[in-house]
């Protein structure tokens, strides 16, 4: 019997994934290269936050916290996310490519969470996972499109690839919790989904004409709290409304 | 982008049974492209069960100067409407 707190923190994690990636990509409304793609970013990242609100919500409930006190009153350390989603959203090369690995993670790590044996958990993946074939589907597009499109094009996938590889190996790493969730069949083990995630990046990559880039410096530390300075200045911006006015509803 | 990339015209099936409608037009760079805004801009509230998409420069429309020779001469000829006949006593439906 998992211990709740575990799940909790688990979930939390999850949320955290979904809440900061969604808060991110709806930066792009408004500013993306041109209509059509603007509506759909942003569509994407209201996918992330209705994850994001189901997770917190989950979380929440075992922690006797609201979804809202989970995403607007904690401060920076208290984030569980990956810090490959806190980063700035930098060109719309950057955004692909981000896009683009987290959604091959994704990929896999939601078709093996809909097998958990926490029935909550579970049903957020099944929901989740259909969302996510779509984003892979739109991102491998746009990485055919920005890799075999013009030299400026590919010269921005591959420095938005150069500087992204180091969060990856972040996909793939799990601590004590998370050791122990996988042992009672709640948690996903993702160290088992990188032999994969490797060999489907790197094919599209050979296709779109995009160098795999080598494994020379790798950060991790999100699911500690240990973030980049970026996430601070983030939540800044998303929790202003609940920080001035404390308790405010729709 | 708007300059270099093409038009289409989307249609939408609202149900399985139904004609496909068109609901409006948008730019993308191919129909691949096409078929993912639309389903981003045209069927995100549950509008749609099936989408096409079509290049706008496929599609041949009459043009208004045409419009003596193509549509005047059917104002005058009620009898193709079945409003124009009188139904026999007797025939309740038809």
């Amino acid at each position: 019997m998992t211990n709740h707190g575990d799940i909790a923190e688990y979930a939390l994690r999850l949320g955290d994934d979904a809440l900061v990636h969604g808060q991110r990509l709806c930066e792009w409304c408004a500013d993306a290269p041109f209509l059509e793609e603007d509506i759909a970013i942003a569509n994407a990242g209201l996918d992330y936050l209705g994850r994001a609100r189901m997770l917190l919500q989950y979380a929440g409930s075992i922690l006797g916290r609201s979804e809202d006190e989970l995403a607007f009153l904690r401060d920076a350390p208290e984030f569980r996310n990956l810090l490959i989603v806190e980063l700035p959203r930098g060109d719309f090369a950057f955004a692909t490519v981000c896009q683009y690995l987290l959604d091959e993670y994704e990929l896999l790590f939601f078709e093996a969470l809909t097998n958990s044996k926490d029935e909550t958990l579970a049903a957020i993946a099944a929901k989740a996972i259909k969302e996510v074939r779509y984003h892979q589907r739109r991102s491998v597009e746009w990485m055919r499109r920005l890799g075999l499109g013009t030299e400026e094009s590919n010269r921005r996938a591959q420095a938005a690839l150069d500087e992204l590889w180091g969060y990856v190996a972040e996909f793939f790493d799990a601590d004590e919790l998370e050791t122990r969730v996988i042992a009672d069949g709640v948690g996903v083990d993702r160290s088992a989904l990188e032999v994969v995630w490797r060999d489907r990046v790197g094919d599209l990559l050979d296709e779109v004409e995009l160098s795999l880039p080598g494994d020379e410096w790798q950060v991790s530390g999100g699911r500690s709290g240990v973030h980049t300075e970026h996430l601070g200045h983030m939540l800044g911006e998303m929790q202003f409304m609940q920080r001035a006015y404390p308790g405010l509803e729709w | 982008m708007t300059e270099v990339t093409p038009l289409f015209e989307v249609f939408v099936r609202s149900r399985r049974g139904l004609d496909h409608i068109h609901v409006g037009s948008l730019h993308a760079h191919d129909a691949e492209q096409a078929l993912e805004y639309a389903r981003e801009s045209y069927i995100r509230r549950g509008e749609g069960v099936s989408i096409w998409v079509v290049e706008s420069r496929h599609i041949h429309a009459s043009q208004e100067s045409d419009v003596e020779s193509f549509y005047d001469p059917m104002d005058d000829k009620p009898y193709r409407h079945a409003t124009h006949y009188e139904l026999p006593e007797g025939v309740d439906n038809m």
